[in-house]
């Protein structure tokens, strides 16, 4: 009995304080002094419209749009709940690939993807992000090798000059923060939106 | 590798270790009772809940009050979540309407949750309700590195003491690591995380149109207060299925800086702390020592293999400068990927920002081997402590056998119920992961989890097992664990690797605590120069090597080999 009350007591108080209080404080907090985050780094159109999230990769199958990553996501097959099928980018159910280094599928889907490549004549060697799946499935950046690539492609489905194109991709290129952490990055869905504001 | 990823790297680590050394100085007083920092504000606080609860904080308790206490409650923590999840659809804050939770995934995530591994065998933002995940999971998170942080204190004043018959009071020691601990460093940093990026939010998802006219639907929720005590705690379970991968848990380098800071300064901190309170500071800076040359030595094997590459990448013809980046994100690269992936495993937290099971075999290695070790370097918040401990231990024991004269540790005879009990404590891991492997890997139920084949499908099941024994909770997830065989077993693991470890270990407490604190002589070995860090290192990878060698050997490590050859499986 001397257990029991402190056991069942303790366990009440700290689920009111961490479970309750503590995420309903920070929940607070955020909505009141940063809302811009705590909903999500959303992206309001002109139109009032969510394009998305900043933070969030998104699928671009357009030539005139840069393309992201390619994607493991998945989601429920609408024709049979119990199958799933390929969706890339699925921002309700992050997941990777999972496929080890010596994965069949993985070595045919590489291949695939590097035949395809060649064949559109965007340079070689092939960066490293451009063929391979995230870890989450909704990488937002690709690398600015792998965005360059594709300047040539956009330009000519946009009719706009290349170097136009390059400048909005340089424009939409992070650095590492404070020159050291992370990588040099771009962010897809920025350069398309800048890409868009541009016109054609 | 790169000169700015170590550099990285290095800046990292020197952060963690600059800011936990007044981290640790702090615990040392909040363990201690004296008046600290936060004393004006928390005292009262602290005082009415032991009033409430019944608890008289002046009365203290031997080794097996502790250990009942702390089974106890536990048990209560376990038996409250179970129901919540089993319950979740009649449960308020649920706006994606989930149903409540199957009962082998119930017990899974109960037990995984309490005994601070975290393991997830569902995916967070398709089947935890906010309630869930807030008043359910993250509770547990608080709870249980609260837990792992008493029972590292009571085995420090084993040593600290001299004939005592306690070790101090479980209720005491635990409600101290929520409230002056956990609970301010969760607080601050999850707001911190809030402004640079994480959402938090009661909302469940947010639908979006992309510039193609596509409908993209974001999971949304309570995260950045989730990832804050999952960092901190070392507990690691997402709010989302690929975990700090994802953009919402992990969006900028700066929140991985954070996140990864997060990690690691508990577990550095209490061995400051711990340093303190035995009075010798020299001995924490030599425990330090071993955990930080074998935690490098992951670092950097990880970050090469994963630099290297693998010929399934080269014969696409990508970029070999790149390295592997399958299951890696683009802000992250390499360097950070590959630290993350030794810290997470040095320590018992199993958050990912990488998928390990598309790393390099020698890549993934690491990892599990790290958790094989015991998860030691620095190790899961408390239980680091009292890990590295039982090392050290039998480290002295090992000294004793090659000049044949009684160990002593920090002024305590080392004698034969100690290094009878450390060696019952260590045994644990081997046999509930060698043991449950070998059964995975040879009946239908088992392998029918597997997603990739060859050695890497041995390996899938290996490291499930590694972090469910070593309370870690990260994957290679490609394993599909929930099915009724891996939720049962993976339970049970997590069972045997937490509390059949902590009862031996509170046993070696409280039989130091009897002893007589000895004065050092000339013939004491001592303990905190590089001929001890040099014996503890080495006692730690032949400890760990003899264990699971042949294991790694069938796994990763043939892996390594046919791949080489060009085999794909």
């Amino acid at each position: 009995m001397s257990y029991l009350r402190p056991a069942f007591v303790l366990l009440l108080l700290f689920t009111v304080l961490t479970g309750l209080a503590y995420p309903l404080a920070v929940t607070g907090l955020g909505q009141a002094f940063l809302s811009a985050q705590a909903n999500g780094s959303l992206i309001t159109q002109q139109d009032g419209l969510i394009a998305g999230s900043d933070l969030i990769g998104q699928r671009f199958t357009s030539g005139r749009y840069l393309w992201a990553r390619p994607s493991a996501t998945s989601a429920a097959d609408p024709a049979d709940q119990s199958r799933s099928v390929d969706a890339p980018y699925n921002a309700a159910a992050s997941s990777g690939s999972n496929l080890g280094p010596t994965s069949r599928k993985l070595a045919d889907r590489l291949t695939a993807s590097a035949q395809a490549w060649n064949s559109s004549a965007m340079g070689a060697p092939i960066p490293g992000d451009a063929l391979t799946t995230s870890g989450s499935g909704l990488d937002p950046h690709i690398s600015p090798a792998f965005a360059m690539a594709q300047a040539g492609r956009i330009a000519a489905a946009r009719g706009l000059a290349e170097p136009r194109v390059r400048q909005l991709i340089d424009a939409s290129t992070e650095e590492r923060t404070f020159g050291v952490f992370g990588q040099p990055r771009v962010n897809v869905l920025r350069v398309n939106r800048a890409l868009d504001a541009t016109g054609p | 590798m790169t000169l700015n990823g170590w550099l990285q790297i290095a800046i990292i680590l020197a952060t963690v270790l600059l800011t936990a050394f007044p981290l640790g100085a702090f615990m040392a007083r909040v363990y201690g009772g004296k008046h600290n920092l936060l004393s004006p504000v928390l005292g009262p606080v602290e005082r009415g809940f032991y009033t409430v609860a019944g608890v008289d904080p002046t009365r203290e308790q031997g080794w097996r009050s502790y250990a009942l206490a702390m089974l106890l409650f536990n048990a209560a923590g376990f038996f409250l979540l179970y129901a919540i999840l089993r319950l979740q659809g009649f449960l308020p804050l649920n706006p994606q309407g989930f149903a409540g939770i199957a009962p082998d995934l119930a017990f899974n995530t109960a037990v995984s949750f309490v005994t601070n591994t975290n393991w997830q065998s569902y995916g967070g933002e398709t089947t935890m309700s906010h309630f869930s995940q807030m008043a359910g999971l993250t509770v547990q998170n608080f709870l249980s590195a609260a837990t792992g942080l008493a029972l590292a204190m009571a085995l420090v004043r084993g040593f600290a003491r001299s004939k005592a018959a306690t070790v101090g009071n479980f209720w005491v020691d635990m409600t101290r690591s929520v409230l002056y601990v956990l609970l301010p460093l969760s607080l601050v940093t999850a707001v911190l995380l809030v402004a640079l990026g994480l959402p938090q939010t009661l909302l469940s998802s947010v639908d979006a149109t992309t510039l193609e006219g596509a409908k993209q639907t974001l999971a949304l929720g309570p995260v950045a207060s989730q990832v804050a005590i999952k960092q901190l705690g070392t507990n690691g379970g997402g709010f989302f299925n690929v975990n700090a991968a994802h953009p919402f848990e992990n969006p900028t380098a700066l929140t991985n800086f954070l996140e990864i800071w997060q990690m690691l300064v508990i577990s550095v901190a209490v061995v400051f702390a711990f340093g303190r309170m035995v009075g010798d500071r020299r001995q924490a800076r030599a425990l330090l020592s071993v955990m930080g040359i074998l935690l490098l030595a992951g670092i950097a094997i990880t970050y090469a293999a994963e630099a290297a590459g693998t010929p399934t990448l080269q014969a696409a013809s990508i970029n070999a400068d790149d390295g592997n980046m399958e299951g890696k994100e683009v802000r992250f690269g390499l360097a950070l990927s590959a630290l993350w992936a030794a810290v997470t495993t040095g320590l018992s937290t199993g958050a990912v920002n990488a998928m390990h099971a598309s790393f390099t075999p020698i890549g993934g290695l690491i990892p599990m081997f790290l958790m094989q070790l015991g998860e030691i370097l620095p190790g899961g918040v408390g239980s680091g402590l009292y890990g590295i401990l039982v090392m050290a231990i039998i480290a002295v024991f090992v000294a004793g056998l090659m000049v044949g004269r009684t160990p002593e540790y920090l002024g305590k005879k080392i004698e034969a119920r100690e290094v009878k009990m450390a060696m019952l404590a260590v045994l644990i891991l081997p046999t509930a992961i060698l043991g449950f492997s070998a059964v995975a890997a040879v009946i239908p139920q088992g392998l029918a989890g597997l997603l990739n084949a060859g050695p890497h499908g041995l390996s899938e099941i290996l490291y499930a097992y590694s972090s469910a024994a070593g309370n870690n909770g990260s994957a290679f997830a490609g394993l599909s664990a929930n099915s009724p065989w891996y939720n049962t077993t993976l339970g049970l693991a997590m069972l045997l690797g937490r509390f059949a470890y902590i009862v031996p270990m509170l046993a070696i407490a409280g039989s130091l605590a009897a002893k007589t604190k000895l004065e050092n002589s000339t013939g004491t070995f001592p303990t905190h120069g590089p001929l001890f860090i040099g014996l503890m290192v080495g006692v730690i990878l032949i400890l760990g090597g003899l264990q699971f060698f042949p294991a790694l050997a069938l796994g990763p490590i043939a892996e390594q080999v046919l791949m080489l050859a060009g085999k794909t499986f």
